[in-house]
């Protein structure tokens, strides 16, 4: 019933899509749209919430759709309930927001139709129980994304960024696929059902896992694979980057998680390795990218990376874990991988919402063009604020419980018998730490130069609020950030049933600690309270106010800033993104980027203004992509001569094919 | 009643540490003074300095935010909440089982997060060189403290700070590689974190190369007071840290009669006094460090806590 309900959703997306075809010239067609989107989506979300806490036996249909004899396969177990929950949450979130943001749509004509059917297609995703539909799914999914990735197609940026976008996803569904036919063997059946029951050699194990990781992490932006998604998700309007970078990587987690750790079954204990070195790697790159860039939005992008970095590493320790009969262990992993998927679609949807309202009401993406935001759009503010201090994992806000809860898987560790892994893990814990550390600094760059000190241009001092529901989906997800980091206890009792099915272990039931505290393995082991980290902070800021209040002076008085005397009327004095982030290029860049700074000083009694000029090197970019770059243009202007040959060479070409073929035949024979 | 009695010892914990964290601020201050051949201004002198903000009016910039105003009651409280979770001359203290050593680290972070914002408030370049150095010392510190958290951890298999005191004073604790590198390591973690020198002169302004001090350039009466007031509990809570875990002598236990809460709260006042003295010789004998050369002294801490780590996942006997 669930399942058939949900596929209704579904129809009524298409529908919906539909409808933005024809309604999108007038001005109630995104109202309805949206608001189609809105309703369907907290629908679905409702029903997958109540099919992962009631955890009931996984219902499944089969519907007479695409290959005749295979047909469309849906299923919802825990797993796919889980992802639901994300997508449906975000989705209705975005929808949301979008009535009020989709009002300023330049080209509503080209957003509208693709935005429920990308909902649609997300939502397809992760039901499908066979490799058929869920690679056509997969595909209609991208497509749909890319569609929207160039809705403002007349900006050459976005133009170039959707021609990446379309490589890369081509390129990451063609190794999904290639790891279903590995997955199905030559026996050859497509239905989840039958794969998991396979049993495949190393050799096959092993490609099928480095298939996973390129089609998977394609789509969610693994290093080196996540040239595309800065490219792609901030091009796109930013209801739909928040959908991208929140909802869509962690339906790539989603592939990867199935094809891992249910369809491929035991894994080996080196795939852990791969995946651990991998994530590591693209947590602490992800942040560094982000550290540098000045747009908001590639900003927040490239923060994405760093995020399913994370995410990967606890899929990888829980891999690793399993593979060393720690089921206690491997269900801890699990639930921190999984819970900070949970917590990155809140906050990194909420971002890119505030980024949008910032876009609207400025028209600029630059933050070197903005400042001093906190005091025109005080609640996009104090929103987006909340979303930074979730981001960066600060207590008592939850994406400080899932770094927490990796952070103790990775202690549990020393016991696992591999030396590699004994070596690996440590080290990325110290990455994990480290990139923490750095994405506080890096929201702290983003927060601070964005919203705080002196408005940089005059569209910046006219920036306006931003509108009711835009509003409104911001503070929805601030408050849940809020109460998924305060209880965080409840969200992992949700968990349970994913890990018990994928795991075959749980973690400790939370729900019946004592004062709602988290306790992953034992108390004296280690035990977390945010419910009472919360209170504590919020009584004892109250009490000092009220005895500073009470006792101390309460005059104060305005007046021109201090800055030792001589303060700089000129707003350009300030710090700027680029000069915030320069101690910690100073300190990263040179090994990272290869930055390098110049200065060019005129000599003395020449009047012009010294110059300095920083270089920074995309190395993924240089050392793996310029080179295939490079070669397919080499060999497509080698075979472009071949246009301009006159029709004898071309029947020639033909016939002398034609030779060798029919002489290979004969070899062969 | 158990439950009165554990609030109650709690209650003092956090009044103790309040009332110590600026006389331990001047009791540096007069060792170093003592120690370069100046008399030094009284050991009271940080408490009158906090009277003297608290009746003084506020100024703020006019474009000052309502961040910057609310930014110094966070840092105040979650500094006094991690302090609190510190077991200073008790262990099993009631609320020091809400939360271990990681998000002790994690609240000193969020601390640091309004503090570097309210640094760029109101838009001025001190703010900016402030909170944009404050940000890379802090990216450089922040895994060298969690790393050496986890030898600790590892060492005693707890991340509680309660069990692990508990383990450090049990005779199961011998001398081990890794203990010395994590002391090592916390003591250059502490060194950075609270602006001391060589990263960072507490005793300077209108300095290039001042970095805590301008990030709070612009705050002014209550407001300085409770910034002040948060960095003496840092340090003290630093202090605590490393004396709580490498000297954990003298410490009462969870259900401790009042006579050995007294003996641990006297054992507490002298630890806190010999590493304020220790803090002052080693800040005379060196000289601050240029910006750029703080990474490379962060980074030995960075490593000695990964190493520290990697001999205990190598072996358990290091």
């Amino acid at each position: 019933m669930t399942l058939v309900i949900l596929l209704v959703c579904v129809a009524a997306l298409l529908v919906a899509s539909i409808l933005g075809v024809a309604m999108a010239r007038f001005r109630a067609g995104s109202l309805i749209v949206y608001s189609m989107s809105l309703a369907v989506c907290t629908v679905a979300l409702v029903l997958a919430l109540v099919q992962l806490l009631r955890n009931a036996a996984a219902p499944t249909l089969v519907l007479p759709l695409a290959l005749p004899w295979l047909g469309a396969h849906f299923r919802i177990d825990a797993l796919s309930a889980f992802f639901l929950v994300v997508v449906n949450l975000g989705a209705a979130a975005a929808s949301l927001y979008a009535l009020g943001y989709g009002a300023h749509e330049q080209a509503p004509h080209r957003v509208l139709p693709f935005y429920p059917a990308f909902l649609a297609g997300l939502n397809l995703v992760v039901i499908a129980d066979d490799a058929f539909s869920f690679l056509l799914c997969w595909e209609f999914m991208s497509l749909m994304s890319w569609a929207l990735v160039m809705a403002h197609h007349r900006d050459a940026n976005n133009r170039r960024a959707g021609y990446i976008y379309l490589v890369m996803a081509s390129f990451g569904t063609f190794a999904l696929m290639l790891a279903f036919g590995l997955l199905a063997g030559p026996a050859g059946s497509y239905t989840f059902e039958v794969m998991r029951t396979g049993q495949h050699g190393p050799l096959i194990a092993a490609l099928i896992l480095t298939l996973a990781l390129f089609g998977a992490g394609s789509k969610a932006g693994l290093v080196p694979l996540h040239v595309w998604l800065p490219l792609a998700h901030p091009a796109a309007p930013s209801h739909v980057s928040a959908l991208m970078s929140g909802v869509m990587t962690k339906v790539a987690v989603y592939a990867f998680i199935r094809i891992v750790l249910d369809l491929l079954g035991a894994p080996s204990w080196w795939s852990s390795m791969v995946i651990l070195a991998l994530a590591g790697i693209t947590t602490v790159a992800g942040v560094l990218y982000a550290l540098m860039q000045h747009d908001l939005k590639r900003l927040l992008a490239y923060h994405t990376v760093e995020n399913i970095g994370i995410v990967f590493i606890g899929v990888g320790l829980a891999i690793g874990f399993q593979t060393n009969a720690m089921p206690t262990a491997a269900a801890l992993a699990l639930t921190a991988a999984l819970f900070h998927v949970f917590n990155h679609s809140l906050f990194k949807s909420l971002l890119f919402f505030g980024a949008g309202a910032v876009l609207n009401a400025t028209g600029e993406r630059d933050m070197e063009h903005l400042g001093g935001l906190i005091h025109r759009m005080p609640y996009v503010a104090f929103t987006f604020l909340i979303g930074c201090a979730a981001i960066s994992a600060l207590p008592p806000l939850n994406g400080f419980v899932s770094e927490w809860l990796t952070f103790q898987a990775i202690l549990l560790s020393p016991t696992v018998g591999e030396w590699g892994l004994k070596m690996l893990v440590p080290g990325v814990g110290a990455v994990l730490a480290l990139s923490a550390a750095l994405a506080a600094a890096c929201f702290v760059k983003a927060y601070g130069v964005t919203f705080l000190g002196r408005p940089r241009t005059p569209l910046a001092t006219r920036a306006k609020e931003a509108d009711r529901f835009s509003l409104s989906a911001m503070f929805l997800l601030a408050a849940l950030c809020v109460l998924a980091g305060i209880f965080p206890g409840f969200v992992i009792d949700a968990l349970a049933p994913v890990s018990q099915a994928l795991i075959g272990s749980r973690m400790p039931v939370q729900a019946t600690d004592p004062w709602l505290s988290i306790i992953p393995i034992a108390a004296s082991r280690s035990s977390y309270d945010a419910l009472l980290v919360f209170v504590f902070i919020g009584l004892a800021s109250f009490l000092t106010a009220m005895a500073i209040h009470r006792f101390a002076s309460h005059a104060f008085r305005r007046s021109a800033a201090w800055d030792c005397g001589t303060p700089d009327p000129s707003p350009s004095t300030q710090y700027s993104a680029t000069s915030f982030a320069q101690p910690i290029r100073r300190v990263y860049g040179a090994l990272a980027f290869q930055a390098r700074e110049q200065v060019e000083m005129p000599p003395p009694g020449d009047p012009r203004p010294a110059v300095l000029r920083v270089s920074l090197r995309d190395l993924v970019w240089d050392w793996f992509y310029a080179p295939i770059e490079g070669a397919v243009a080499a060999t497509a202007g080698r075979l472009n001569q071949f246009q301009f040959l006159t029709i004898r060479k071309y029947l020639s070409l033909v016939f002398g094919l034609l030779i060798i073929l029919l002489l290979v035949l004969a070899i062969w024979l | 009643m158990a439950l009165i009695r554990d609030l109650i010892v709690q209650f003092f914990e956090m009044s103790l540490v309040l009332v110590l964290a600026p006389g331990l601020v001047g009791l540096v201050r007069k060792a170093k003074a003592r120690l370069t051949r100046r008399r030094g201004a009284s050991l009271l002198q940080p408490y009158r300095d906090l009277l003297r903000l608290l009746r003084k009016e506020v100024v703020l910039a006019e474009n000052a935010s309502w961040l910057f105003r609310v930014a110094p009651y966070l840092i105040f409280a979650t500094t006094w909440v991690a302090a609190a979770l510190v077991p200073t001359f008790a262990t099993g203290l009631l609320f020091s089982w809400s939360a271990d050593l990681i998000a002790v680290i994690a609240l000193l972070a969020s601390a640091r997060f309004f503090l570097a914002l309210a640094g760029m408030d109101v838009g001025t370049s001190f703010g900016g060189i402030g909170s944009s150095r404050e940000v890379m010392i802090a990216s450089l510190a922040e895994p060298a403290m969690l790393t050496t958290v986890f030898t600790l951890a590892l060492v005693a298999g707890s991340t509680q700070l309660s069990t692990i005191v508990a383990f450090m004073n049990s005779p199961a604790v011998g001398l081990s590689v890794s203990l010395g590198l994590a002391l090592f390591a916390l003591i250059i973690v502490a060194i950075a974190e609270n602006a001391r020198i060589p990263v960072d002169n507490p005793a300077t302004h209108l300095e290039l190369t001042m970095v805590h001090e301008a990030m709070v350039l612009e705050y002014s009466g209550r407001h300085l007071a409770l910034i002040e007031l948060a960095s003496a509990l840092k340090l003290l809570l630093y202090v605590s840290l490393i004396a709580c875990i490498f000297a954990p002598w003298g410490l009462a236990g969870a259900q401790a009669d009042a006579i050995a809460l007294l003996i641990g709260a006297g054992a507490y006042v002298g630890k806190l006094a010999v590493g304020g003295v220790l803090l002052a010789v080693f800040e005379t004998a060196i000289a601050k460090m240029r910006v750029f050369r703080v990474p490379q002294f962060i980074g030995v801490a960075l490593m000695l806590g990964l190493l520290g780590t990697l001999l205990r996942f190598v072996s358990r006997s290091f």
